[in-house]
C-alpha cells in the first residue's frame, strides 16, 4: 500500500485567518476598468482570448464601484475626469486597490499639457504603477501579479493605513474599529 | 487653374467687388483660397452652398499671430464634393470683433465655432450656445493663445451639472404623466466608452431632449503639437485614433511633406498602403466587435479581437511596438518589410477574410441584432451632408464618396477595389459597410504585397531624413547632420496647408501653419468622428436609449481624436 502522504494521513493545516483572507482576495480581483484612452483598448486586449487575465483570476469586469474591489485606471485622467475619479473611487466599498496603467496615468506622460493631470497619485492613492505608451498586455498581467504580491503579504496603503488607525485607537482603548480581515 | 478663377469672377459677380480682399492658390491644385471680412462670411458661405454646391463645411480652426495687426483669424474649409473642389476662406479680425455664426448654413458649424471659441477665444455672432466644449467649464482663457502657458493646468474640484430648460407647464395636467425624468449616462458608464457623457430626458424609455458633453479627453494635442518640432509630433499623433494609429502619423507625414513640397519614395508609398489599410481592417474590428459587446454579443468580440491580435504581432514584428506604431517618417518610412514578413501577412489576410466571414455569419442574418440595429439611428442623406460627415457613415447614408477614389494618393488609382454604399443610413447599413469596406481593405493589401518595388524607403534629403546609424558612428558628416537634425528639426518653409486622407473614419484633414522655423506655428486636425458626434443629439431624439447605445457604437467615436 502506498504510503500516505503528510496531508492526507492529517487532512487539516494552521494557518492565520488573515492570511486565508488574503489569499482569497488575491485571487478574486474584481476590477473597474476605468479605461479612458489607448490603455483602455490595450486593457481590452489582457481581457481578451490571447491574453486571458482570467488566469489570474481577474476577469470579472464590473462597471460598477459598488461590485469591484480593483480601480484600473486606463488612460490619460485629465482635470474635467478628475473630480469624476475621484467620486468613483469614493464609491468602492473597502478593500480596494488602484491600480494606475500606463504612463499617463502615472505622470502625465508626454502629456505636459494644460488639461491632463500630471499623475492620478494626487486624486486617489496608488498601489501598482505600470509603465509603458501602452504598456504590453505582459506588462498589465505582471503588474496584477505584483499587486496579489503585495495583497497576499497585507501591504497596501489601505491596508497600512487601516491598521495604524486601528492601532492609535487601541492604544487609546478604543476597540470599535474591526480588523480589516 | 481656370476653375478658381471662374470662381473668384462669379463670386465678384453676385456679390460685388469688394466681398474678396485677396486671393490666391495654394499648393493643392483643387484649391482656393480667399480672404474676406468678417460681416462677409454668412453671405459668401450661403453663396457657396446655393450655387457652386459647396455642400460640406470641413473645418474650422482659429489661429493666433500675436504681432500681427489683427491677431486673430478664422479658417474654414469648404468642399464641393461632386466636383472635388475647395475653398479655403480666412478672415482675420481684431480681438473682440465678432463673426457672425454660420449654424444657420451649415450644422456642422455649431461645434466646430464651439471649439474655435473654447481653445482661441473667437467670438461668433448668433450662436445659439457658444460654451466651453473641450476645456472645463471653469477653465480660465483660451489654452490655444499663443500666451497662456502649455504647462498651466487649471484644477476643477466638482463635475458639471446640466439641466434642460423647462417646458411649458399646464397647471391642468397630471404631473405623473406630463413631467419627464433625465437620466446622467457617462463618462464612466460602459455603453459611452469611458469618456462621453449625455443627459438625456426620458418619456418612458423614449429620449425626448439630449445633450452630449465631451472634452473629457481632451489632452491637449494642438498645444503640444505647438510645443514640438516637426517629427517629435509623430508619437503624438499615433494616440488621436489609437485604434488605427499608422494612419493618423501617415496622414500627417503627407501633410508636412506637402508643406515640404516632397514626394516620397514609391516603397515608403505601399509600405504606408499596407499599415494603412491593414489598420482600418483592426480599426472596423474594434468598432463592430464593441458595438457586440454593448448589444450583448461577447463572443463576436473575441473572434474579432483575436484577429486584431494577430494583426499588432505583425505590426510588432516591423516597427516594435503592437499598438502605437509609429513607423511613419516625415519623408518615408522608418521600417522595412522582408519577404518573412510578406509571407506572414498573406497568410494572416486568409485567417482574418475567415473571420470577417464568420463575424458577418454570426451577426447579418442574427435576429436580435438585425432587431437591435435596423431602423435605429438613422440618418437621412441630407443631414449627412449638413452635418459634414464623411467615411462609413457617410457611404451609409448613400453617399458614394472615398478620397482613395476621389482624390487618389499612394497609387491607390492603381489598385483594384470598390467602394460599397448603402442607402439605408441606420445603424445596420453602417455595420455592413465596415463588414464590406474590411474585404476591400484586404484585397489592397493583398495587391499591395504583389507589387511593391524595390528601393529606398526614406527620401534621400539630409535637412528632412536623419543618415542611417551606420554612418553616423563612422563618419563625421553624417553625425553633425544627424545632430543638427535632431537640434533644429526638420523646417518646412512659409506656408499652409490643408491635407486630408481617408482614415477609417472619414477624412483626417491636418492644417499645418508654418512660420518658417522647426516648431509648427499651428497644428489643426480636423478628426473625422468630431462632426459626426456633433449629429449625435439629434439623431437620438425620438428613439430608445438602447438604440442610442448601438447608434454611439456605430459611429465608430474614439475619444482620442474627438478631444485631442
Amino acid at each position: 500500500m502506498k504510503a500516505l502522504t503528510p496531508l492526507e494521513e492529517f487532512p487539516f493545516f494552521t494557518t492565520q485567518i488573515k492570511s486565508f483572507i488574503n489569499w482569497t482576495r488575491k485571487n478574486a480581483l474584481w476590477p473597474l476598468p476605468f479605461g479612458t484612452a489607448c490603455c483602455g483598448i490595450e486593457y481590452m486586449a489582457v481581457v481578451g482570448a490571447h491574453y486571458d487575465v482570467a488566469r489570474f483570476g481577474a476577469e470579472v469586469v464590473r462597471f460598477s464601484p459598488r461590485q469591484s474591489d480593483l480601480l484600473m485606471v486606463a488612460g490619460t485622467i485629465t482635470e474635467k475626469m478628475a473630480p469624476v475619479l475621484r467620486q468613483i473611487y469614493e464609491q468602492m466599498p473597502e478593500p480596494k486597490w488602484v491600480l494606475s496603467m500606463g504612463v499617463c496615468a502615472s505622470s502625465g506622460g508626454f502629456y505636459r499639457a494644460y488639461h491632463t493631470v500630471q499623475g492620478i497619485q494626487s486624486i486617489v492613492p496608488v498601489d501598482i504603477y505600470v509603465p509603458g505608451c501602452p504598456p504590453t498586455p505582459e506588462a498589465v498581467i505582471q503588474g496584477i501579479m505584483k499587486l496579489q504580491e503585495k495583497i497576499s503579504k497585507g501591504d497596501t496603503p489601505q491596508q497600512r493605513l487601516h491598521e495604524k488607525k486601528r492601532a492609535a485607537a487601541r492604544t487609546a482603548g478604543d476597540s470599535s474599529i474591526e480588523p480589516i480581515e | 487653374m481656370e476653375y478658381q478663377f471662374q470662381l473668384v469672377t462669379q463670386l465678384k459677380e453676385a456679390l460685388g467687388d469688394g466681398v474678396i480682399e485677396h486671393h490666391e492658390k495654394t499648393n493643392n491644385p483643387n484649391e482656393l483660397l480667399m480672404v474676406i471680412k468678417p460681416a462677409d462670411i454668412r453671405r459668401v458661405a450661403e453663396f457657396l452652398r446655393d450655387s457652386k454646391n459647396f455642400k460640406f463645411l470641413m473645418d474650422i480652426a482659429g489661429v493666433h499671430y500675436p504681432s500681427s495687426e489683427k491677431p486673430l483669424e478664422a479658417v474654414y474649409q469648404f468642399y464641393n464634393r461632386e466636383q472635388n473642389k475647395r475653398v479655403r476662406i480666412k478672415i482675420p479680425h481684431l480681438e473682440g470683433e465678432k463673426i457672425p455664426s454660420l449654424c444657420p448654413v451649415y450644422k456642422a458649424a455649431n461645434w466646430f465655432e464651439r471649439e474655435a471659441y473654447d481653445l482661441m477665444g473667437l467670438q461668433f455672432e448668433d450662436h445659439p450656445n457658444l460654451t466651453r466644449i473641450l476645456c472645463h467649464h471653469k477653465f480660465e482663457g483660451h489654452a490655444l493663445r499663443k500666451d497662456y502657458p502649455a504647462t498651466k493646468n487649471q484644477v476643477l474640484d466638482v463635475p458639471e451639472v446640466f439641466s434642460f430648460p423647462p417646458l411649458p407647464v399646464n397647471p391642468d395636467d397630471d404631473p405623473l404623466t406630463t413631467q419627464r425624468n433625465v437620466i446622467n449616462l457617462g463618462p464612466s458608464h460602459p455603453a459611452t466608452h469611458g469618456t462621453f457623457r449625455w443627459y438625456c430626458e426620458i418619456e418612458g424609455e423614449t429620449i425626448t431632449r439630449a445633450k452630449t458633453e465631451i472634452g473629457y479627453l481632451h489632452r491637449c494635442f494642438e498645444k503640444m503639437a505647438e510645443t514640438h518640432k516637426y517629427q517629435q509630433i509623430i508619437p503624438y499623433t499615433d494616440r488621436l485614433n489609437y485604434c488605427s494609429a499608422p494612419m493618423n502619423n501617415s496622414g500627417y507625414c503627407r501633410a508636412v511633406e506637402q508643406l515640404l513640397g516632397i514626394e516620397v519614395p514609391a516603397r515608403a508609398q505601399y509600405i504606408r498602403v499596407i499599415m494603412n489599410e491593414l489598420a482600418r481592417v483592426i480599426d472596423h474590428f474594434v468598432c463592430i466587435g464593441t458595438t457586440a459587446v454593448d448589444m450583448g454579443a461577447l463572443s463576436t468580440f473575441w473572434y474579432c479581437f483575436t484577429q486584431r491580435e494577430n494583426v499588432y504581432t505583425l505590426f510588432e514584428k516591423l516597427c516594435g511596438h503592437r499598438m502605437l506604431t509609429s513607423i511613419t517618417r516625415i519623408g518615408g518610412v522608418f521600417g522595412d518589410l522582408d519577404d518573412a514578413w510578406k509571407s506572414e501577412c498573406r497568410a494572416l489576410i486568409k485567417k482574418i477574410r475567415e473571420t470577417v466571414d464568420e463575424v458577418d455569419g454570426l451577426l447579418s442574418n442574427n435576429k436580435i441584432w438585425i432587431n437591435r440595429m435596423r431602423d435605429t439611428g438613422v440618418v437621412s442623406t441630407q443631414m449627412a451632408i449638413e452635418y459634414a460627415y464623411t467615411g462609413p457613415a457617410l457611404r451609409a447614408s448613400g453617399v458614394q464618396h472615398d478620397l482613395r477614389k476621389v482624390e487618389p494618393y499612394w497609387f491607390y488609382d492603381t489598385f483594384d477595389f470598390e467602394v460599397p454604399v448603402l442607402k439605408e443610413g441606420d445603424n445596420y447599413a453602417r455595420y455592413k459597410i465596415r463588414i464590406l469596406e474590411q474585404r476591400e481593405s484586404l484585397r489592397i493589401v493583398e495587391q499591395a504585397l504583389d507589387r511593391i518595388p524595390n528601393g529606398p524607403t526614406m527620401v534621400n534629403d539630409p535637412l528632412i531624413c536623419l543618415p542611417p546609424k551606420s554612418e553616423v558612428y563612422s563618419n563625421i558628416e553624417a553625425l553633425m547632420n544627424h545632430f543638427m537634425l535632431i537640434i533644429e528639426g526638420v523646417k518646412p518653409p512659409k506656408g499652409e496647408v490643408y491635407s486630408y486622407t481617408e482614415a477609417a473614419n472619414g477624412e483626417l484633414g491636418f492644417y499645418i501653419v508654418s512660420d518658417g522655423t522647426g516648431y509648427p506655428h499651428r497644428v489643426k486636425v480636423r478628426p473625422p468622428c468630431f462632426p459626426i458626434y456633433s449629429s449625435f443629439e439629434e439623431v437620438i431624439q425620438g428613439g430608445l436609449i438602447a438604440d442610442a447605445v448601438a447608434t454611439l457604437g456605430q459611429f465608430n467615436v474614439i475619444a482620442g481624436e474627438l478631444d485631442r
